[in-house]
């Protein structure tokens, strides 16, 4: 499960410190967006070229 | 009428700060029994607003229903929240690690007998098909790189997550905490209770 890994390496960051996700997973796009939404972080930059889908996700707090 | 009263500077002085004062300290009681009426009220609002947290009752025991509970609960502990989940019935099976027949009555050993031993011999809530079932179903989540269902309960004491036993079923079931994983808690309708009524969601499985 992304959201379970990008919590877990959230949490060894410092703030202001982005984390780049590539992932398959079809539902990574909802899944992130929920989870920056929820945990007040914030998605920088959201990329998808044929499935391989990257997100880059920033620590605000 | 008419007559004049000569006060001084000074007197003036003290008499408007003596109404004032008694002025001000009037509103002030007011001011002060609002705030505390505005402090019970917030206090009271504190205790009955529920935390981040989701609770689970765990009630079934196939390895699909079983799944979607450690999901659920794995992801919600990802997002940030307190996790509880209470394992009844056919849901102790997810906590089994042993299966013991010594010392056990003789409709505790059939029990025992009947239950698979563990979550890793669990069948589908549909499609078993004696067993074969479950087999594809490994087969198809490993393919799709997904977490099989041991790991996602190793995951779930990983992350914290209260996981409770819950002490009646064991008791009707024949369970023993031997028979349980370690390090969970034990407990009855009221533990469950008690931290679902302080839960944003609560579901039963």
């Amino acid at each position: 499960m992304p959201i379970v890994k990008i919590s877990r390496a959230m949490k060894e960051l410092q703030t202001g410190v982005t984390l780049t996700v590539t992932a398959s997973d079809p539902s990574f796009k909802a899944d992130v967006e929920a989870w920056v939404r929820k945990m007040n972080q914030k998605l920088t930059s959201f990329t998808d070229s044929d499935g391989i889908q990257i997100a880059v996700i920033e620590k605000v707090s | 009428m008419g007559d004049n009263i000569t006060i001084s500077q000074s007197e003036l002085i003290a008499l408007v700060n003596q109404l004032v004062d008694q002025k001000v300290n009037a509103r002030l009681a007011d001011v002060e029994a609002s705030l505390k009426s505005i402090q019970g009220t917030v206090g009271t609002l504190s205790e009955n607003c529920p935390e981040d947290r989701a609770t689970l009752v765990v009630f079934s025991g196939e390895m699909d229903t079983l799944f979607a509970a450690f999901t659920i609960a794995v992801g919600a502990a990802s997002m940030g929240m307190e996790v509880s989940m209470f394992f009844t019935f056919w849901g102790l099976t997810a906590l089994r690690k042993d299966k013991t027949f010594s010392g056990k009555a003789v409709g505790e050993k059939m029990v025992a007998m009947m239950l698979p031993n563990g979550p890793h011999a669990v069948p589908t809530s549909r499609m078993n098909m004696a067993g074969m079932g479950p087999l594809f179903f490994k087969y198809l989540m490993a393919q799709r790189n997904i977490e099989s269902l041991p790991n996602m309960i190793t995951l779930a004491q990983e992350l914290g997550i209260k996981m409770v036993a819950c002490e009646m079923s064991m008791g009707v079931m024949g369970v023993t905490r031997a028979e349980l994983l370690d390090d969970i808690d034990y407990g009855g309708v009221a533990t469950y209770l008690g931290d679902a009524a302080k839960s944003k969601i609560t579901l039963f499985v």
